[in-house]
């Protein structure tokens, strides 16, 4: 996978496709998003799944909320955002915490490597950092092999203990188009 | 104005096997005060969730009644989940916003709703096909079948006075309501 090439566009990528088959393989029923242009294929499939409830929030911070009415109703969640949106989370995080609530949260990044806004680079430098204070086990990928062996094992620690466990997806793999937002 | 407890005290009784998430301040002692029961779910981080957590067990339980009961505060700090909401249209959700145009549990300071921001309005204009705004302590008889068949998304707005009302504070162990919930709403095993 690794070259000398520029990789290609999300779009040409199935990496959403694989993140989409590891929601499947672990019953995961409900999953609130804003979109983001990295997430755009992994949304559409989600909506697309009859047997996936696709929840569009208006801001990340109802996704918490969200996650923990889904295990009140036995329900597997997962939420989908981009960097800036954690910060967005902090409070409403707390609810899971409290309530032993899992999810896997699926981020985006920005501003962390050519995007065309600088003004994503301080919420985005502080994404790892936040999560982690707010209880999240967090796991990074910078490769497309490694997506869907770290989504298993995100869903797996995740709903296996009851653990909010997050996914970095970093920009340069995503390799965000120029101009995108 | 309304008498925010006895209006709840109506809208509870004969709750059979409703499903009720209580927001974070006073709406939660309202609520308490009607005696404790596993299917009641209260709320204390996170504020503004109240409305959201009532979706996502909303779309889990199709087949069971879930009625959120929260305060003006809590209403406001996320309006635009009431818009998502509504666009997911939950046929089986209630949302009882208790609306003292005050932040009560911190010492009375004033809302947006006192200023003029009308809820129920909101609630209409964000897709709630069903908004109630009584006026009479009476027509909480009226409204709690709506609770348990009535078609959802529904909104029911309470412009209530500033009555001192006892603090009765239930449990707090989040892990605990989420097990007994669980279990009392059969789903033991959470999956």
């Amino acid at each position: 996978m690794a070259d000398a090439h520029h990789h290609s566009p999300s779009e040409h990528s199935d990496w959403p496709d694989r993140i989409h088959a590891v929601f499947k393989k672990y019953n995961v029923r409900q999953v609130g998003h804003v979109p983001d242009t990295g997430h755009t294929r992994l949304i559409a499939l989600c909506a697309q799944d009859n047997e996936i409830k696709d929840v569009v929030l208006t801001s990340e911070a109802e996704g918490p909320g969200l996650v923990l009415g889904a295990t009140l109703g036995g329900e597997r969640a997962a939420l989908l955002m981009q960097s800036s949106g954690v910060g967005n989370c902090v409070n409403t995080f707390s609810v899971l915490q409290n309530c032993a609530a899992p999810v896997v949260l699926v981020v985006t990044m920005r501003g962390e490597f050519n995007d065309f806004n600088p003004w994503q680079r301080p919420m985005g430098k502080m994404t790892e950092e936040t999560l982690k204070l707010c209880g999240f086990h967090v796991y990074r990928v910078d490769e497309e092999k490694d997506v869907e062996p770290v989504l298993a094992a995100a869903c797996d620690m995740a709903f296996g203990g009851n653990f909010q466990v997050a996914v970095l997806l970093s920009q340069r793999m995503i390799n965000r188009m120029p101009g995108a937002h | 104005m309304l008498d925010r407890r006895d209006f709840v005290a109506r809208l509870l009784r004969d709750r059979g096997d409703l499903m009720v998430l209580t927001g974070l301040g006073t709406a939660t002692f309202d609520v308490a005060s009607q005696g404790d029961n596993p299917l009641n779910f209260y709320i204390w981080s996170g504020m503004g969730c109240t409305a959201m957590v009532g979706l996502g067990l909303a779309l889990a339980r199709p087949d069971r009644r879930v009625t959120v009961i929260t305060g003006d505060g809590d209403v406001l700090m996320a309006l635009g989940s009431l818009a998502t909401i509504a666009a997911k249209q939950p046929k089986n959700l209630s949302i009882v916003c208790i609306d003292n145009a005050v932040y009560a549990a911190t010492g009375m300071q004033p809302t947006a709703t006192g200023a003029g921001c009308d809820l129920a309005a909101t609630a209409r204009s964000c897709g709630f096909t069903h908004v109630e705004a009584p006026s009479d302590p009476a027509d909480a008889d009226k409204l709690r079948p709506l609770l348990h068949s009535g078609d959802g998304p529904l909104f029911i707005h309470l412009r209530v006075g500033t009555q001192k009302h006892e603090r009765i504070i239930p449990t707090r162990d989040g892990l605990g309501m989420k097990q007994r919930f669980l279990q009392a709403s059969g789903k033991p095993s959470m999956f």
